[in-house]
C-alpha cells in the first residue's frame, strides 16, 4: 500500500467525475448525456435485482456502462432521529431494524457504545453469548447473500437452497431470542435472556447440516463454468480504491487486503478464538462470493469453539441501575419494583461524553457514534453503516462493464438498503 | 386501463358456447374481463345461470356447479347440456379417453375462481418484511403451492402488490406509480405494521400507513409478519376474491380497499388493537 | 475503542491541535475548521489510511457538552470525523466546531473520496455545507424537501395516533 502515486491518481479520478455520474434527480430527466451516442437510463428503485429500493442512474454507451450514480434514500426511516427519542434500553429495538439481514450486529454496536459510556464490565457469559449469536447471524446473513446472489445470476436453485439453510438458522435464533428477525436480544448490559435448554444440541445439529450443505454449494456453483464466467474478472476494485473510498468488509478483503476487526482490533472475546481472515486476490465478484462462502465456514469454526468455551454465570450485568430485576424479585422487594419502574419509564442515565464503537458486521465495519448529554436518551446516535459507504464503490466497479454485469456487481456489494438509508 | 380490452370479453353470450375443441383453452384466457372493477358486474359479466361454458382445466372441483362430461361425439349444442346419465365429477377419471369434457358454471364464478387462482404478486420488497416475503417464496414455506411463486418484476404482469416494509416519503410517489401501472383488477396486501400504520417509526420520514397512498385490502400484522402470517393474509385475500366480497367492497368505495385485518399466525402475541385514524373503517374477517 | 498509548503523531504536535480523550480512551483532536483538510492530510501521511466515518451533531439544547479542551470554543454544530490506522490498529477522531451562523466546513473529498456520501448526508440532515464538495445535494431526503431533519429544532414529526379496538364495522 505504499503506492502513493496510485492513491493520488485515484483521487484525481474521483474529483473529475470519472466513474461517478454527478447529476441531480431532477437534472437526470432532462440532462443531455456527455456525448451524443450515450444515453442515461434509470434502474430502480423498484427493480428485481437491486436488493431493495436502490436506484441507479446509468450512463450507457451502447450496452457499456460509462458512468453511474446510485440514488438512495427511498427507504430513509429517520432512525437516527427516532433513536434520540428512545431510552437506551429501547434503542436496540430501533437499530435492529436497520440491517435486517444481520440485526444483531447493529444491536451489538449500539450496546457496546452505551456500555463504554457507562463504563460497564460485562460478565463473561454475556460476552460469549453475544459472540455466539453474532456468528450465527453472520451465517444466516451470508446464506441470504448466497441465495440472492444465485437468484440474481439466474441460479434459482441456489436461491431455494440458501433459503432452506437460512430457515434452519432462523429457527435456532427464534428459539433463543423469540423472534426470527429484529431480535432486540443484545441490550446494554448484556443480553435479553439466557440460552434456552437444549441450545447446544440444536446448534451442533445446525452446524453439521449447514457445513454439509456448503460443500453442495461448492459443487453447484464454484466450479461451474457459467458461474465463473459471470463473476470472474467482473466488478474489479483495487485495494487502493477501497481504502480511499472507505470500503470495508468482504469487498476490501476481496482485494487481498487483510483487515477484519475481529482479528485486528478485537472486541468481545474474539482474541481468544482461532479463525482465519478470508481474503481474495483479484477483487472481483467471484472473490467476494468465495469470501462470503468461506466466511460461513469460519463462522462455523468459531461457533464450535464458542460451544466448547461457553462460560457459566450471569447473562447480564448485576448493576441494578441498568439491568431490570428478575421478575420474582419485583413481588418481594420494593426496591426492585422501583428499579424496574424507573428503568422502563424513565430509563437509566448515561454519563455525558461521546464515543465510537465498531464491530465487524457481515458487510464491513459497523460503528455506532453515540453522544450523551447525561440524560436517559442518546443526544445523538449515529450508525456508521457499511453498506452506505460501500455503495460508493459501485460506480468504480461498474465502469466499462456491460449492463448485464451490473446485476452481478450490485449483488456482490450486498447492500442492505435499510442500513444504507437508515 | 391503457390497453384496449381483448375482443373476447366483449363477445355476445352466444359466442361463449364454443365447439368442444375450444374447450381446452385455459379459462383465464377467454374470461379475463379487463376493467370490470370499474363497471357494474352485470355488464361485463353476463347474468349468471344461463352461461354454461366448457372448461377442462385443472381444479374442476372448485367450480360451484359441478362437472358434466359426455362420452362420444355430439353436436356442440348437445355437449353443453349435462346428460342425465353422466355422473357429476366424472371428469376425474380418464380425461384422456374423452373426446371432450367440460364444466358448467356461472361465468362470474369462473372469473372469480381464475382470478383467485392466478394471483401474481409484484416484487415490491421494501424493508425487513421483504426478507420474510422472500422466505415465504423459499422452499420451506413454498408460496408456489398457491400458484404465486412468480413474483413479477413488471407491474403490468402483476395482480397483487404486497407492500412489504416501511414506505418513506420519498418512496410513496414511486409506490403509487407502480400501483397505477398494475392492471385492474388489482389487490394490495399491507404487510407488517410499518406499511399498515407507520409502526414504531412515527416520524418525519415514514408515511403513516400505506393506505394513505393506495387502497389496502388486507392488513397483515407483525414486525415483521412471519411467513405464516403472510400466507394467512394471502389465503384470506384469495377467499375474498373467490367469494366476490373484495370486488363488492372495492366497488362500494373505490378509493379504499377492503380493509380486512387478519390475525398474526407466527407464534408472536397477536394484538387485538388496530390503528384507526381518519379512515376509521377497519373490519375483521 | 482502542486506547492510544503514544501521544499524537509527530506531525500533529507541530500543527498544534488541541487533544483530548474520549470516555473509551480514544484520542480526539479538535482542529479549527479551516485547518481540517490540512490536519486530515497530515494524519493520512502519518498512517491513518481510511476515513471510516463522518457525521454531524447538533448541540442545541445539550445539557452537558462532554469534554472539550479549554482552547476550543463550543459552537452549535460539530462535525466528527473518524480515521483509522490499519498499521497502528487505532482510530482517531476529529471534532470540528461549526458555528450556526455559517454552517460550512472544507470538504475532505480531496483526501478521502469516500467521504462523498457521508458529507452529503451531513448536508442533508444538518444543513452543513462542505465547501469544495463536487456534488453537494441531498442524499436521503427528496430533493425538494424543506428543512434538515436531524437538527434539534426540527421536530421528530410524530403524528398522533388514536388506538381503538377493531370491531365488525363493515
Amino acid at each position: 500500500m505504499s503506492a502513493g502515486a496510485l492513491r493520488t491518481a485515484g483521487r484525481v479520478h474521483a474529483r473529475s467525475g470519472g466513474a461517478v455520474l454527478r447529476l441531480s434527480e431532477a437534472e437526470s430527466l432532462t440532462a443531455a448525456p456527455s456525448a451524443p451516442e450515450r444515453m442515461i437510463i434509470n434502474m430502480g428503485p423498484q427493480h428485481p435485482s437491486t436488493h431493495g429500493v436502490l436506484r441507479l442512474l446509468l450512463e450507457l454507451d451502447g450496452e457499456t456502462v460509462t458512468r453511474c450514480k446510485p440514488i438512495i434514500g427511498y427507504l430513509h426511516t429517520g432512525m437516527e432521529k427516532t433513536g434520540e427519542t428512545l431510552t437506551y434500553l429501547q434503542g436496540p429495538t430501533n437499530v435492529t431494524r436497520m440491517d435486517y439481514s444481520s440485526p444483531l450486529f447493529c444491536e451489538l454496536a449500539f450496546s457496546m457504545a452505551t456500555e463504554t459510556l457507562l463504563g460497564l464490565e460485562l460478565p463473561p457469559r454475556a460476552t460469549w453469548i453475544r459472540m455466539l449469536m453474532c456468528e450465527l447471524n453472520r451465517i444466516s446473513s451470508h446464506l441470504l447473500f448466497q441465495a440472492t446472489n444465485g437468484m440474481d445470476l439466474g441460479a434459482v436453485s441456489m436461491m431455494l437452497y440458501g433459503w432452506r439453510e437460512r430457515e434452519e438458522v432462523l429457527r435456532l435464533l427464534e428459539k433463543i431470542t423469540g423472534l426470527r428477525m429484529n431480535h432486540n436480544y443484545i441490550r446494554p448490559g448484556g443480553v435479553a435472556a439466557d440460552l434456552p435448554d437444549g441450545w447446544r444440541d440444536d446448534t451442533l445439529r445446525l452446524l453439521e447440516g449447514v457445513g454439509d450443505r456448503l460443500d453442495e454449494y461448492d459443487a453447484l456453483l464454484t466450479g461451474q463454468p457459467i458461474w465463473r464466467e459471470r463473476l470472474q474478472g467482473v466488478g474489479v476494485v483495487s485495494a487502493a480504491e477501497c481504502l480511499a473510498l472507505g470500503v470495508t468488509g468482504p469487498i476490501l478483503r476481496s482485494t487481498g487486503y487483510s483487515w477484519d476487526l475481529r482479528r485486528h482490533m478485537p472486541y468481545l472475546a474474539y482474541d481468544r478464538l482461532d479463525f482465519d481472515v478470508v481474503c481474495g486476490s483479484y477483487g472481483d465478484c467471484f472473490d467476494r462470493y468465495a469470501i462470503r462462502l468461506n466466511e460461513i465456514r469460519e463462522s462455523i469454526r468459531l461457533v464450535r469453539q464458542i460451544l466448547d468455551q461457553m462460560p457459566a454465570g450471569d447473562y447480564r450485568v448485576g448493576d441494578r441501575k441498568v439491568t431490570p430485576p428478575p421478575r420474582g424479585r419485583i413481588d418481594e422487594s420494593m426496591e426492585a419494583l422501583i428499579h424496574h419502574f424507573k428503568i422502563f419509564t424513565e430509563g437509566f442515565k448515561v454519563p455525558a461524553g461521546e464515543v465510537y464503537a465498531a464491530v465487524e458486521s457481515p458487510r464491513g465495519e459497523l460503528g455506532c457514534y453515540m453522544v450523551s448529554d447525561g440524560g436517559p436518551k442518546p443526544f445523538r446516535m449515529h450508525i456508521r453503516a457499511p453498506s452506505f459507504v460501500n455503495l460508493q464503490a459501485l460506480p468504480y466497479m461498474l465502469e466499462g462493464r456491460m449492463v448485464a454485469d451490473a446485476v452481478a456487481i450490485i449483488s456482490s456489494v450486498d447492500p442492505i438498503m435499510g442500513e444504507v438509508d437508515r | 386501463m391503457s390497453t384496449p380490452p381483448p375482443d373476447d370479453a366483449l363477445r355476445p353470450p352466444g359466442d361463449a358456447l364454443r365447439p368442444p375443441g375450444d374447450a381446452l383453452r385455459p379459462p383465464g384466457d377467454a374470461l379475463r374481463p379487463p376493467g370490470d372493477a370499474l363497471r357494474p358486474p352485470g355488464d361485463a359479466l353476463r347474468p349468471p345461470g344461463d352461461a354454461p361454458l366448457g372448461a377442462a382445466y385443472g381444479g374442476l372441483a372448485e367450480l360451484p356447479h359441478g362437472v358434466a362430461t359426455r362420452r362420444g361425439a355430439g353436436s356442440p349444442g348437445d355437449a353443453l347440456r349435462p346428460p342425465e346419465d353422466a355422473p357429476l365429477g366424472a371428469a376425474y377419471g380418464g380425461l384422456a379417453e374423452l373426446p371432450h369434457n367440460f364444466a358448467t358454471g356461472r361465468l362470474e364464478e369462473l372469473v372469480k375462481w381464475s382470478r383467485a387462482r392466478s394471483c401474481w404478486p409484484a416484487a415490491f420488497g421494501l424493508a425487513c418484511c421483504a426478507i420474510e416475503m422472500m422466505a415465504t417464496g423459499g422452499s420451506h414455506y413454498d408460496i408456489a403451492r398457491y400458484g404465486m411463486e412468480v413474483f413479477r418484476a413488471s407491474p403490468r404482469q402483476a395482480d397483487l402488490m404486497i407492500v412489504a416494509g416501511r414506505v418513506s416519503q420519498k418512496m410513496a410517489p414511486v409506490l403509487r406509480q407502480i400501483y397505477d401501472q398494475m392492471m385492474a383488477p388489482k389487490w394490495v396486501i399491507s404487510m407488517g405494521v410499518c406499511a399498515s400504520s407507520g409502526g414504531m417509526f412515527n416520524n418525519y420520514a415514514i408515511v403513516q400507513g400505506v393506505d394513505q397512498v393506495v387502497p389496502v385490502d388486507v392488513y397483515a400484522p407483525g414486525c415483521p409478519p412471519g411467513p405464516e402470517t403472510l400466507l394467512h393474509a394471502i389465503l384470506t385475500l384469495h377467499g375474498l376474491i373467490r367469494s366476490g366480497e373484495l370486488t363488492r367492497r372495492r366497488e362500494a368505495s373505490p378509493a379504499r380497499g377492503a380493509g380486512i385485518v387478519v390475525d398474526q399466525r407466527d407464534g408472536q402475541t397477536a394484538t387485538r388493537m388496530v390503528v384507526s385514524r381518519k379512515r376509521g373503517r377497519f373490519g375483521r374477517l | 475503542m482502542t486506547a492510544v498509548d503514544a501521544p499524537a503523531p509527530q506531525g500533529l504536535s507541530r500543527l498544534g491541535v488541541a487533544v483530548s480523550e474520549d470516555p473509551g480512551g480514544g484520542t480526539v483532536l479538535h482542529p479549527e475548521r479551516e485547518r481540517l483538510p490540512e490536519v486530515v492530510e497530515a494524519l493520512r501521511e502519518a498512517g491513518y489510511t481510511q476515513c471510516i466515518d463522518l457525521c454531524g451533531v447538533d448541540y442545541l439544547g445539550a445539557d452537558d457538552r462532554g469534554r472539550l479542551p479549554d482552547a476550543v470554543a463550543p459552537q452549535r454544530f460539530e462535525v466528527a470525523v473518524t480515521l483509522i490506522s490499519h498499521s497502528g490498529r487505532e482510530r482517531v477522531r476529529l471534532r470540528v466546531q461549526v458555528p450556526a451562523a455559517d454552517p460550512s466546513v472544507p470538504t475532505l473529498f480531496d483526501t478521502f473520496p469516500g467521504t462523498e456520501n457521508l458529507e452529503r448526508e451531513v448536508f442533508d440532515m444538518f444543513g452543513i455545507r462542505f465547501d469544495g464538495h463536487p456534488d453537494m445535494t441531498r442524499i436521503l431526503m427528496p430533493e425538494d424537501w424543506e428543512g434538515h431533519p436531524l437538527r434539534k429544532d426540527y421536530a421528530v414529526g410524530v403524528v398522533p395516533v388514536r388506538f381503538k379496538a377493531a370491531g365488525d364495522q363493515r
